[in-house]
């Protein structure tokens, strides 16, 4: 019966199978959800739909399948719901106001009506005497009718009133199949893990101690290690301001996640291409500075240096000493990089720029060579390409 | 069968009722996500007060093995009790420790057992009701299937043919309607005034998003119980005096360090000085 549904599901990329739809159909006979349609709806959720970035296309293949809601049609998983608001009437109106439903046309004529009333409220906003429930002055209010499938008129939730749950629409931003969020990103970085024993020795070390026994005469010698840890340490080197500007936000996601999922993380930024000096604000560029050189100091070739940068300029702020448009650099930028290269053996370069116009611009070009290729898009593809190179 | 249905402590959706109800009367785990302190902890309890079963709970490490949930044989200890002789070495049942599944499956009723974060670690929760102690030679069944509650924060993909099995829940984290009637469930007398005025705050700072750490509903909690010991009066929550930059007794909200300097920093709490 809800083959149909569980079909427009797959298609839409929610991996319901037809173990999930037997326990849905269990949990219906169970009377699990009563005879609401929210209740219906909440439970083919539950039972259908495993990940939240799913949550989102189950609400539109559900208010796309069960449009019966709004104009019944003959097929089956349509006119399923109207059964079982027929149902709930049955259950909660009293015969006059069963009545009065019919003379309003019935139930088709109701739903073509509450859809109408939707419609004009959103363009009105909220208020208005016909506002959906406010008992008396609305026929849907005066007639008590208040199915909880549709929420009309209910006090829980004064916002929502009158829309159906599906339609709201309330898991969208979670749905990430085309943007790229920094938990997706977090997801994709997770490729870096380096598990590392530090701190306080807490696990039995059983090679240790088994050694350690046997050396001793077979008297217990017992070796403790600490337990593992995400050991990974990544300084991020990121351009800022100019043509950069254009990749704020998606710079920022990159930057939320790097935080949360690395333990040793640093930051510095440039303009456009490393040079002798990076600093830590750009707000307070001249007291935040520090000298190139300092940081190569500071940071050892362990730390795993990522740049994040368009690499878009002038292909002189990369090859001439002077290039810079900001100052007089004494050492053109690819010395610097090749400074940065030969100290971190392990760098990669993160272009928010589309792949695809890479070729265009020539600088981009250059900046790949002097990486040797280790430059990847900011896609959850690039990063996870740069994570995995990142972890050899 | 007794209903799960959220009470004046717990505040719970018409979908998460549903989604609990529909676990427990076909038997199957349910999965619950949502960001932290969103209540997954406490909904296992609260589904273990409605039914009125005893609550397992079995949190998940990074060093969790599966088989740690079944029993471990401690041989570490046996190993030092047979160097000092102690008699009970000869008996290997002494050093069989029973997991939170063993509890559950030999417990006289049914328990609700909940598996805390189990992303945390490799797990495949096993769908069998009994297991084999391999030590002494014995099998443990289950005498009542548990009503399973597996959390997850999505550090790990979960094994396809568990999720085919569960049940599924994701928490959204509430919005400030649904936070007014979770704050109110746990101080019920709160003034209006300063829930107003501590809900505008909570949420700006939740705005941010460079936090390493976003207060939750946990944080709220405690901050506003400070607020109340202190007496704070609602209006010093809309700071207009500019030296105070921070929300008083911030420090139950921002328990980050780097957040409270990125704090400090931040041009947002000059905004709102300027409204
Ligand atoms: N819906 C709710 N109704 C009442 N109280 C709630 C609700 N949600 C959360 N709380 C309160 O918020 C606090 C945090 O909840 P809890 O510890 O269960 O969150 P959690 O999701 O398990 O967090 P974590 O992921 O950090 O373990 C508790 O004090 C709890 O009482
Ligand atoms: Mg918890």
């Amino acid at each position: 019966m809800f083959a149909p549904f569980i079909l427009a599901l797959r298609a839409a990329g929610v991996p319901a199978s037809i173990m999930e739809y037997l326990a849905l159909l269990r949990a219906m006979k169970e009377g699990v959800a009563g005879f609401s349609v929210d209740d219906f709806y909440h439970l083919c959720r539950a039972a259908l739909v495993k990940d939240e970035r799913h949550l989102d296309r189950f609400d539109r293949v559900f208010g796309e399948i069960f449009k019966g809601l709004d104009s019944p049609q003959g097929d089956a998983p349509r006119t399923l719901p109207e059964e079982w608001l027929r149902k709930i009437a049955e259950k909660t109106l009293t015969p006059e106001e069963m009545a009065a439903i019919e003379a309003m046309g019935g139930f088709d004529a109701l739903m073509e009506a509450l859809k109408k009333r939707l419609e004009e409220q959103k363009g009105r906003h909220q208020g208005g005497s016909k506002w959906i429930g406010t008992a008396g002055t609305s026929p849907f209010g005066a007639y008590g009718y208040n199915p909880e499938g549709v929420r009309i008129g209910q006090s829980e939730s004064r916002h929502r009133r009158a829309v159906k749950v599906w339609d709201q629409r309330t898991f969208k931003d979670l749905d990430e199949d085309e943007a790229l969020s920094s938990r997706n990103m977090k997801v994709a970085l997770r490729r870096l893990r380096r598990f590392a024993r530090t701190g306080a020795a807490t696990e039995l070390d059983l090679p240790g101690t088994i050694g350690a026994t046997a050396r001793n005469g077979g008297s217990l010698d017992l070796h403790m290690v600490p337990e593992r840890h995400n050991a990974v340490k990544v300084l991020l080197l990121m351009d800022i301001g100019g043509s950069m500007d254009d990749h704020i936000r998606i710079c920022q996601e990159l930057f939320t996640a790097a935080r949360s999922e690395f333990k040793h993380l640093e930051f510095w930024y440039f303009h456009n291409c490393p040079y002798e000096r990076v600093w830590r604000t750009n707000r307070r560029r001249r007291e935040t500075e520090r000298p190139m050189m300092e940081v190569l100091r500071t940071y050892g070739p362990d730390w795993r240096l990522v740049f994040v940068g368009d690499a878009t300029m002038s292909p002189y702020e990369i090859i001439q000493p002077g290039g810079s448009v900001e100052h007089w650099n004494e050492e053109a930028g690819q010395v610097w990089m090749a400074r940065l290269t030969r100290h971190f053996r392990k760098a990669a370069w993160l272009n928010p720029v589309d792949q695809s116009h890479w070729r265009y611009t020539q600088s981009i070009g250059v900046m790949e060579r002097l990486m040797e290729n280790r430059m990847y898009p900011l896609t959850l593809a690039g990063l996870e390409s740069m994570a995995r190179q990142l972890a050899r | 069968m007794a209903q799960f249905k959220g009470t004046e402590r717990y505040v719970a959706g018409r979908d998460l009722e549903v989604a609990v109800n529909a676990a427990v009367a076909l038997q199957r785990p349910l999965l619950v996500k949502g960001e932290p302190g969103t209540g997954k902890t406490v909904l296992a309890q609260e589904i273990a007060k409605a039914l009125g079963y005893p609550l397992i709970e079995w949190h998940i490490k990074s060093t969790t093995k599966a088989q740690q949930g079944l029993y471990e044989y401690d041989a570490v200890s046996r190993l030092r009790d047979g160097q000092l002789g102690d008699p009970r070495v000869h008996d290997i049942a002494n050093y069989i420790v029973r997991g939170k599944m063993w509890d559950a499956f030999e417990s006289e009723q049914p328990v609700v057992l909940l598996i805390d974060e189990i992303d945390k670690a490799d797990i495949e929760f096993p769908n069998d009701l009994q297991f084999f102690v391999y030590e002494t030679r014995k099998t443990v069944a289950a005498k009542h299937r548990p009503v399973v509650i597996i959390t997850s924060n999505n550090e790990k993909e979960l094994p396809d043919a568990f999720l085919r099995r569960c049940f599924f829940h994701y928490i959204r984290f509430p919005d400030r309607e649904t936070m007014e009637m979770i704050v109110k469930a746990h101080y019920p007398d709160i003034r209006q005034a300063l829930l107003r005025e501590a809900l505008n705050v909570f949420f700006e700072i939740r705005d941010v998003n460079e936090l390493k750490k976003k207060p939750a509903t946990s944080e709220l909690l405690d901050w506003l119980k400070l607020l109340t010991i202190e007496d704070m009066p609602p209006e010093a929550l809309r700071s207009s005096d500019a030296k105070t930059a921070l929300p008083p007794l911030y420090g139950a909200m921002l328990k980050n360090e780097q957040d409270v300097h990125l704090f400090e920093r931040l041009a947002f709490l000059a905004r709102r000085r300027g409204q």
